[in-house]
């Protein structure tokens, strides 16, 4: 068993398995039941001002979207901060934490873009004895429509500005939560840095509408007869999370800003590509919500017998290892050659690739009368879609081509050496090797 | 209750009432709308499919389980129901497992192909419980087209016709239309009056008048026929049954297989039905198996199906062997009958046990048996009918006959197996080729 023992930006959790600031977090109930179940840490449903709570709609709060045999996909919600007074959420932080100091404690916040708001719920958080403070910047519904939430967060003044409140009033480390709702998720995490965040966490939900009620005519969640855009999450969510934690993660002036991964995290797997694309822990909602606390434990075995399998002694020999592999299509090497190829023993001949290619790509793959599947390596792309569309894991798999060999496609040989559209006879843009 | 599965003899009662309900509910419920959408989740929609190519009428399948996928459940029917009118009917009886399901893709990968046939029931169930019928007629030709026997291949070919505008007649010799359907087939395939129910509802096409009574060469005859009409189709199955040809043959509780099948299945009171105490069923047929299983459910103490060859070699499909073995059928295989013993009626029948190449080893066996049903297959009675092949009709193409303007299909006909989704086939496209010759 490896260790998985994480320690993100000071605070020390048993595993790198937090759950999100989401439903699942917004009392003490659910709370110790996900200690109970192994969670390492996690970030409690955002706060509010005290006084009179927010309320939610009395109708359907989720959307979702299925896969086959109704597996969620991705899951959209309209529910908003906790509707729950602000001193019950306190006093039940504190029991929980005292009951659970070895577990990660991170309280999530949301209050009106002004300093006084800050000033005053910081030093109640403070006194439970919670481990750090989490700013939602990111829900893109309901709250945003006040001036907050997402609201904040696609306004990079903002961030800096409400971030530099925070760490001015209080000692407690601030993870700053960003929100998918922008261009180019670099400016608000700077932003962040630049207000003195200790982290950033990513992604919120992303702006949706899952379905339409084609009788009524409406978005769902339907209430009433209308529907509003909820935020989306859940496996579909995950690569563009990937690709947003990388996007920081790779950029030099970012490098050193520690990032919570969160999107879709549902398996060990999928935990362990975002410590690899530079996330120093994850972040689980939907998972747990579509399959109950439970699903730790698997996380826990897999990722543990993974760092066993590549020896990893810690946690932190994978964060970030992929990060140097992450580039611009500019730099992908133009000489590599690869093909499709069909294992005709896993072959169940449904012919999916066929149909894949011969309609919507290539031509390159061919049918015998008996069905069996060959790839045509004249006309091969190697697009990967035939891999894509394959029910059967592994039986098509693409394999590179050894320098010297011809391209039975091209005609041209296989080169040894790496060369990119930089130096490309074809871009106009084109500089000389030198 | 008078009699128990002890009584010796052949007797009626031996179960309570219970029982019978219980024994012949139906083999395969069927599939809720929530098992449907799982099942209908497993399709891979394959290219080509070859579950299409395995059907004898050639339903898209992948494409009726992506309609029952995506809620449209009529939709998927109709896709069914236009290859195949007797899509329902074929749901329930045709041996998936060496078709559709036999092809199946995830059949080859993981043993377990997707429930085509429960899914085909599910769609063709939920159009037609609603009473729709999703065809029309063209605009009416004025031709006329005689089409005998009432079974799959004649309704088939009616119904067909009877959408190209045509009008056409239908003869059968028994009082109810639905062919084998109606009197062949094991009550607990089709229970509920399914078989008739199908029938009432194909014919809300129109421009089907149907005539019972009318036995082709008894009380029709093909040159009245021809004269009558533009065109004749015959589809009137095999009326003959193959007699046991061996000393004592002809005693009493020896009878036709197709006979005892055709009274159960008509039967509104199982419990006044006789049956043995010790029933033996020759032959290795699916006919063979449903009197057998069924001779088992009416309580019968010790059933055996008795068959000529290995059990390889069985017209019933493996999945038929099975089923009679789980309900307590005993298969003997490599015998043929030598003689039935008894004083008026049958007390025992003697085998002779023969080689793979049905070569006798001069070994017999005697068996206690109160009833022999005879299942050694079906022949075609005739007169006056177009050339035979092989004791069949001969067809070329779509279903043409010796003689012009006569097409035949279904088990009359050369060719093809003898299957309800196959006489669909040949009855839907001898009906194109009808078609095509009364409007060429």
């Amino acid at each position: 068993m490896a260790n998985l023992q994480s320690n993100f930006i000071g605070i020390k959790s048993p595993n790198p398995f937090w759950l999100a600031s989401a439903p699942p977090t917004d009392k003490e109930y659910n709370v110790r039941r996900a200690f109970e179940a192994g969670w390492g840490g996690v970030v409690w449903k955002t706060l509010g001002e005290a006084g009179p709570p927010v309320v939610n709609v009395n109708g359907p709060r989720y959307g979702a979207i299925y896969g086959a045999d109704r597996r969620l996909l991705g899951l959209n919600n309209i529910e908003l901060i906790t509707d729950r007074p602000l001193e019950v959420n306190l006093q039940e932080i504190k029991a929980v934490k005292r009951d659970y100091p070895d577990r990660a404690m991170i309280v999530s916040l949301m209050v009106p873009c002004e300093e006084d708001p800050w000033a005053r719920i910081l030093p109640l958080v403070e006194e439970t004895g919670a481990d750090g403070v989490e700013l939602n910047f990111g829900c893109p519904h309901g709250m945003s429509e006040r001036g907050m939430g997402s609201a904040v967060g696609q306004v990079p003044e903002y961030i800096e500005m409400v971030t530099r409140w925070v760490k001015k009033h209080t000692r407690m480390p601030v993870i700053v939560k960003l929100t998918p709702n922008i261009t180019d998720v670099r400016k608000p995490a700077s932003a962040a840095k630049s207000g003195g965040a200790d982290a950033v966490s990513l992604i919120n939900t992303i702006n949706s509408i899952t379905s339409v009620d084609l009788d009524l005519f409406s978005p769902e969640p339907t209430i009433d007869g209308k529907g509003a855009h909820g935020g989306y999450c859940g496996p579909a969510v995950k690569p563009i999370a990937l690709n947003m934690v990388a996007e920081i993660a790779r950029d030099p002036s970012l490098r050193d800003v520690p990032i919570s991964g969160i999107g879709g995290v549902t398996t060990w797997k999928d935990a362990a590509e975002f410590l690899a694309l530079g996330a120093g822990n994850v972040q689980v909602c939907t998972a747990a919500m579509t399959y109950g606390f439970k699903i730790v434990q698997e996380m826990i075995s897999g990722l543990s017998d993974y760092m066993d399998d590549k020896g990893f002694a810690s946690v932190d020999e994978l964060v970030g290892r992929a990060v140097p592999n992450v580039t611009d299509w500019q730099y992908l090497n133009l000489n590599y050659v690869s093909k499709a190829k069909i294992d005709q023993d896993l072959c169940m001949s449904c012919g999916r690739c066929y149909a894949a290619c011969e309609d919507t790509s290539h031509q390159a793959i061919s049918m015998s009368e008996d069905r069996v599947f060959e790839v045509i390596d004249d006309e091969c792309v190697a697009c990967n879609l035939c891999v894509n569309v394959c029910p059967v894991e592994h039986c098509i798999t693409m394999e590179a081509m050894e320098p010297g060999l011809t391209d039975p496609r091209t005609g041209k040989l296989v080169e040894p050496d790496y060369a990119n559209w930089t130096t490309h006879p074809n871009n106009p843009s084109a500089t000389a090797a030198e | 209750m008078t009699q128990s599965p002890f009584s010796p003899g052949v007797a009626a009662g031996r179960l309570d009432d219970a029982a019978y309900s219980e024994n012949f509910s139906e083999l395969h419920p069927a599939l809720d709308p929530h098992e449907a959408l799982v099942a209908a989740d497993r399709c891979y929609f394959c290219h080509d499919a070859p579950c299409i190519t395995a059907c004898p009428t050639d339903i898209d399948i992948p494409l009726f389980i992506r309609q029952i996928a995506t809620g449209t459940p009529d939709a998927a029917a109709k896709t069914i129901l236009s290859q195949n009118i007797m899509g329902g009917m074929c749901a329930r009886v045709c041996p998936t497992e060496t078709l559709c399901e036999e092809a199946c893709v995830r059949e080859m990968a993981e043993g377990k192909p997707v429930k085509i046939g429960q899914l085909q029931r599910y769609a063709t169930d939920h159009l037609q419980q609603q009473g729709i019928h999703p065809f029309s007629r063209a605009t009416v030709t004025g031709k006329t087209v005689a089409v005998v026997g009432a079974g799959p291949a004649g309704l088939s070919c009616a119904h067909r016709l009877a959408i190209l505008g045509h009008d056409v007649t239908v003869h059968d010799a028994r009082p109810k239309p639905g062919g084998l359907n109606e009197y062949g087939i094991a009550a607990y395939k089709t229970p509920e009056g399914f078989a008739q129910a199908e029938v009432d509802w194909l014919l809300q096409i129109g421009g089907i008048t149907l005539e019972h009574g009318k036995a082709l060469g008894a009380d029709v005859t093909l040159d009245q026929l021809q004269s009558d009409f533009d065109a004749v189709f015959l589809g009137m199955g095999l009326g003959g049954v193959n007699a046991l040809d061996v000393e004592g043959g002809d005693k009493a509780g020896v009878s036709d297989a197709v006979d005892f099948i055709a009274d159960v299945r008509q039967s509104s009171d199982l419990g006044a039905l006789p049956v043995g105490r010790d029933v033996v069923v020759i032959g290795g047929g699916m006919t063979a198996v449903d009197a057998a299983v069924q001779s088992k459910l009416l309580g019968a103490l010790n059933v055996t199906l008795a068959y000529r060859r290995g059990r390889d070699r069985m017209n019933a499909s493996v999945f038929e062997q099975d089923l009679a073995a789980s309900k307590g059928v005993r298969i003997m295989t490599n015998v043929v009958p030598k003689a039935v013993h008894g004083n008026g009626a049958v007390r025992e029948i003697e085998f002779e046990y023969v080689t793979d190449d049905m070569a006798g080893t001069g070994e017999t066996v005697r068996i206690p048996a109160d009833q022999v049903l005879r299942a050694i297959g079906q022949t075609l009675e005739s007169n006056g009918l177009p050339d035979l092949e092989m004791g069949k009709i001969a067809v070329t193409g779509s279903g043409r006959t010796s003689v012009d303007g006569v097409w035949a299909g279904g088990d009359c006909a050369l060719g093809g197996d003898d299957l309800t989704v196959t006489a669909v086939a040949e009855g839907r496209d001898a009906a194109m080729d009808i078609h095509a010759s009364l409007m060429g």
